[in-house]
Parts: structure tokens; C-alpha cells; sequence
């Protein structure tokens, strides 16, 4: 027998085995992933918008005071969740929380504790992504918004925030794909995702190379999926490529509705 | 002239120790044409960024209807609604359509509904010549298109006062004229302005009154013929002589 064919009738032995345990991996790990990302990314762009609140020297003291306090406080938050590694985070939140109630707070679940654990870890490398990307819009956008009378709240949600997060896109996809490999460390605190059902199996059948070759096909399918809809989206939000030019006569009639119709194609880069 | 709309008493700006505007003085009035001009780095972006507040003053008074603005009463978004502004760098929202950009000001300060806002913006821009692009996003519209539509948006607010920061500096030769054809008609129309320019044809032919800066004064002010025709300061002269050889605008 081929060594290719081994291959293929050892994968089948395993998936005939565990093939229910291995999809309902890959379902934790896509949900846990999916999710963390998000919550991440609203933790992210909270702190990333806190932090770029604008403050001046005649302002209240007060004023300036909570900025600087809610500055300081991100501060820490990004600095401690990004410079520890995300298993011992778990171990610290998971028996932490236990250990320092006397057992009053512990977790009930493990799914809650792995989606804290990894949302406040992507939150702390989001802070930064949605930070740099809100102070990298041109301060132009800022001041045409601000002349015709927006506020800062404005100015942010219709304005900067659309830009930035368009230009974080990349960034964000990066977490999701990292998120994907990474809760692999949730084992740690008996998560059962993806890569879980390959120590499983691979403890009962001794299959390893043939389990290793379903995670790393199932791992690339979940990033590569991502990478597809990720483009998918940031085309979207870009717009057409090319723009309909709308001649008077139809303008006459539509003015003040919404679907102008059809007019010439211009292409222009 | 009309009754004044903006009075401008003692203004001063510094940044940290550099002082940049010094006891500014005058007054717009219903229907003035301003033409601020001087050398680069006299204070002119400053000043006008002082008036509708993009930079707080050090000092002095702006009187809009006899009311100071720089109290800490004053509701700073609500009036550069009526102060509208008009860049250099035209700073259209690169994340909306030419539309969009005219519409949002209205709908989010205004409080204007989609539809009259969309009505309203339409107006404007078929006054500028921008009604078929609409669809057009500003990084597909070449430079006079862009600071055409950021005129139309300026004036969806429907602004008392204009003002313009050298609206045609960034633009390429043959694309001025566009822009300014715009302003010429605006001013025809009444629109009080108070435009800073390098368009010494324009300041010229369109203006009513035109301000001469140095070194953050005002140094000379006066009627078009006045300030430009005749010039009593050596230090006008000599700015005005470099624009010698510049034809007026038409
Ligand atoms: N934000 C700022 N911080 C410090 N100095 C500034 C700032 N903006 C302008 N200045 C200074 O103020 C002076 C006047 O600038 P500006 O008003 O832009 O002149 P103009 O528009 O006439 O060329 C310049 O010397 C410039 O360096
Ligand atoms: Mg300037």
C-alpha cells in the first residue's frame, strides 16, 4: 500500500472515530474566535476612542483630570495584557477569581472564561490598532467636520471612526486569524476546541501524524475563509471602483429620491 | 453696507511664546467681500482659524451680532454652523459620496430630514456645477471638482459668513478659474465673504474690502483701489510688486 493511501485510510479510521469530535472542535474554536474578536474589537475601539478625547489647558481641571486617569488606566491594561502570555492569563482569571474569594466567584463555565480571557487580550492589542488608526486620519477630516458645526461625537461616529476602522481592517483580521490558532492554549482550562480533539484522539489511536494533517487542514480552512469574507469587506466599504454620472433632465425628476437612475459610467483612478 | 456681522476688537493669538496675531481689528458687515492678503506666515490662516474657532485667541473679542463668542457660554458647534469654512486642502470626508458630503451637516447639526437635506444639497451643488457627480467619491474628482463641492457643502449649512483659507493654492493653473468663477458669483449673489488669496486679479475685481497682513497686524485696510491700487506702506509695495505680472481674473 502506498504511503499516501496509509495516509488517507488512517485520516478515515479517524474520521469515522472522532469526526463528530473534530467538527464540533472546529465549531468551538470558529465561535470562540468569532466572538472574542468582536467583543475585542468594541473593547478596542471604547478604549481606543477614551483615549483620543481631546482635552486643553483651559479646561477644567476636572476635565483634564478623568482624561488623564482613563488614559493612565489603558495605559496599564494594554501594557499587562499584551506583555503576558494568553495561557497564564487564563490560569491567572480561571483559579484566580476562586482563589482570592474563598470559591464565592468562580467560573461556571469554561466558554466564559476562555471569551473573557480572549476578549480582553484582543481588546489590549486593539486599543493600540484603533488608536494608531483614529490619530492617523489627516486632522483635515477632523477640522471639515468641525466647521460646519459637528461635534467631537459627530465628527467621531460619522467621520473618523468609518476611516479608521477601514484602515484597520488588515488589523482586525490579523486578531480573528490569531484568535483562530491561539485558543489552542484554552486546554489549559479544559476548553474543549479544536486542537483539544487532537490530543483526544491521538491519545487513544497513536494517529499523530494523520491527526495533525486534519487540524492543519481544518485550521487553514477557518483562516482562509476569514481572509475571503475580510477582503470581501474592505471592497465593500471602499465603493465602487467607478462612479454614474447623472445628467440634468434625470435630475429634474428625481431630485430629492434616492435612486437616481443609471447614467454614463466614468472610470477614473 | 448691511448691518455688521462680525466685529473683531483687540484679537490676539500666540502659540506657547510665539505671538502670531496682534490687536486685529475690523468688522464684516452684510454683503462684504473681504480680501485678506500678505506674505506667507503673516497669520492669515490664523486668523481665520480663530474666527470660527478651530484655534482659540489669546485675546481681545470676536462680536458676532454684538455677542462675544469667546465667552464660555457660547455653543461653539452650533456657531461655526453659521460661520461656514472653505480649506485649502478642501478636506471633503474621504469616507463619503460628493452627496453624502453635502447632506451629513445638515441631517446631524441642522437636524434637517434625509430628504429636504438631500433637496437643500442638491441646490447647492447644481449651483457649483457638481449636480452630475454626486455619486462620485472625493478621491475620484480631480482638485477644482473637490473644492467645488466643499463650497457646496459649505453653503448647505446656509452660513452667514463665509470664509475661504486660499481656496485655489492647491489647485493646479487650470483649474483656479473654476473655483473662482464660483466665488465671483457667490459675491455676486450677496454671500458675505472674507476670503484669504494669493489672486490678486480676484481680491482686485471681486473684493470690497481688502486687509493687508504683516508679522501678525494688520497694516493696511481699505477699499481694493486703496490697498491695492495705491498702497502707502513700502512693505505693500513690495508684496503687491511681486503679483505684477499676474492678469486679473476675466
Ligand atoms: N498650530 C501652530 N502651532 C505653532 N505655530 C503655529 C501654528 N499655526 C501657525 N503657527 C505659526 O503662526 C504663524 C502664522 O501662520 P499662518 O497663520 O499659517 O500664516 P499664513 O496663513 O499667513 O501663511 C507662522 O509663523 C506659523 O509658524
Ligand atoms: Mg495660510
Amino acid at each position: 500500500m502506498g504511503i499516501f493511501q496509509q495516509l488517507i485510510s488512517d485520516i478515515g479510521k479517524l474520521l469515522s472515530r472522532y469526526g463528530g469530535a473534530y467538527l464540533n472542535g472546529i465549531l468551538n474554536t470558529l465561535l470562540l474566535a468569532l466572538s472574542a474578536t468582536l467583543i475585542g474589537c468594541l473593547i478596542g475601539f471604547l478604549c481606543g476612542i477614551l483615549q483620543t478625547i481631546p482635552y486643553q489647558k483651559n479646561d477644567p481641571f476636572l476635565k483634564r483630570f478623568f482624561l488623564k486617569l482613563i488614559r493612565a488606566i489603558i495605559r496599564i491594561y494594554v501594557e499587562v495584557f499584551r506583555g503576558t502570555p494568553m495561557v497564564l492569563q487564563a490560569v491567572f482569571i480561571y483559579y484566580g477569581l476562586p482563589y482570592f474569594t474563598n470559591s464565592a466567584i468562580r467560573f461556571t463555565s469554561v466558554w466564559a472564561a476562555s471569551l473573557l480571557v480572549v476578549s480582553i487580550n484582543t481588546g489590549a492589542y486593539m486599543a493600540e490598532s484603533v488608536r494608531g488608526g483614529i490619530i492617523s486620519i489627516d486632522p483635515g477630516q477632523t477640522e471639515g467636520a468641525k466647521a460646519i458645526g459637528m461635534t467631537h461625537f459627530q465628527t467621531m461616529l460619522h467621520v473618523i471612526l468609518p476611516q479608521a476602522l477601514r484602515n484597520i481592517m488588515p488589523q482586525i483580521g490579523n486578531n480573528y486569524i490569531i484568535n483562530v490558532k491561539d485558543t489552542s492554549v484554552m486546554f489549559i482550562i479544559s476548553f474543549t476546541e479544536f486542537f483539544a480533539v487532537h490530543r483526544a484522539a491521538v491519545g487513544a489511536t497513536y494517529l499523530y501524524f494523520p491527526s495533525a494533517t486534519v487540524e492543519m487542514i481544518g485550521y487553514l480552512c477557518m483562516t482562509l475563509l476569514a481572509s475571503f469574507l475580510l477582503r470581501l469587506m474592505e471592497k465593500k466599504m471602499d465603493g465602487k471602483s467607478s462612479y454614474e454620472l447623472i445628467n440634468q433632465d434625470q435630475l429634474v425628476m428625481t431630485a430629492g429620491t434616492y435612486n437616481y437612475p443609471a447614467g454614463q459610467n466614468v472610470e477614473r483612478r | 453696507m448691511g448691518e455688521q456681522i462680525l466685529k473683531i476688537r483687540h484679537l490676539s493669538k500666540a502659540f506657547g511664546t510665539n505671538i502670531v496675531l496682534k490687536d486685529i481689528d475690523f468688522t464684516v458687515s452684510k454683503g462684504d467681500v473681504t480680501a485678506i492678503i500678505g506674505a506667507s506666515g503673516s497669520g492669515k490662516s490664523t486668523l481665520l482659524r480663530c474666527i470660527n474657532l478651530l484655534e482659540t485667541p489669546t485675546g481681545g473679542e470676536i462680536l458676532y451680532h454684538g455677542k462675544n463668542i469667546l465667552d464660555h457660554k457660547t455653543n461653539q458647534p452650533q456657531y461655526r454652523s453659521h460661520v461656514g469654512m472653505v480649506f485649502q486642502s478642501f478636506n471633503l470626508f474621504n469616507n463619503m459620496t460628493v452627496l453624502e458630503n453635502c447632506v451629513i451637516g445638515q441631517m446631524k447639526v441642522l437636524k434637517k430630514n434625509r430628504e429636504d437635506a438631500v433637496k437643500n444639497a442638491m441646490k447647492y451643488l447644481e449651483r457649483v456645477g457638481m449636480a452630475p457627480y454626486i455619486k462620485a467619491r472625493p478621491r475620484q474628482i480631480s482638485g477644482g471638482q473637490k473644492q467645488r463641492v466643499a463650497i457646496a457643502r459649505a453653503l448647505a449649512m446656509e452660513p452667514e459668513v463665509l470664509l475661504f483659507d486660499e481656496p485655489t493654492s492647491a489647485l493646479d493653473p487650470e483649474m483656479v478659474g473654476e473655483v473662482l468663477d464660483v466665488m465671483q458669483n457667490l459675491a455676486k449673489d450677496g454671500m458675505t465673504m472674507l476670503v484669504v488669496t494669493h489672486e490678486m486679479g480676484f481680491a482686485r475685481e471681486v473684493s470690497n474690502q481688502v486687509v493687508f497682513m504683516s508679522d501678525g497686524i494688520i497694516l493696511e485696510e481699505g477699499t481694493p483701489e486703496e490697498v491695492i491700487g495705491n498702497p502707502r506702506h513700502q512693505e505693500t509695495k513690495d508684496f503687491l510688486s511681486r503679483f505684477r505680472n499676474v492678469p486679473n481674473v476675466q
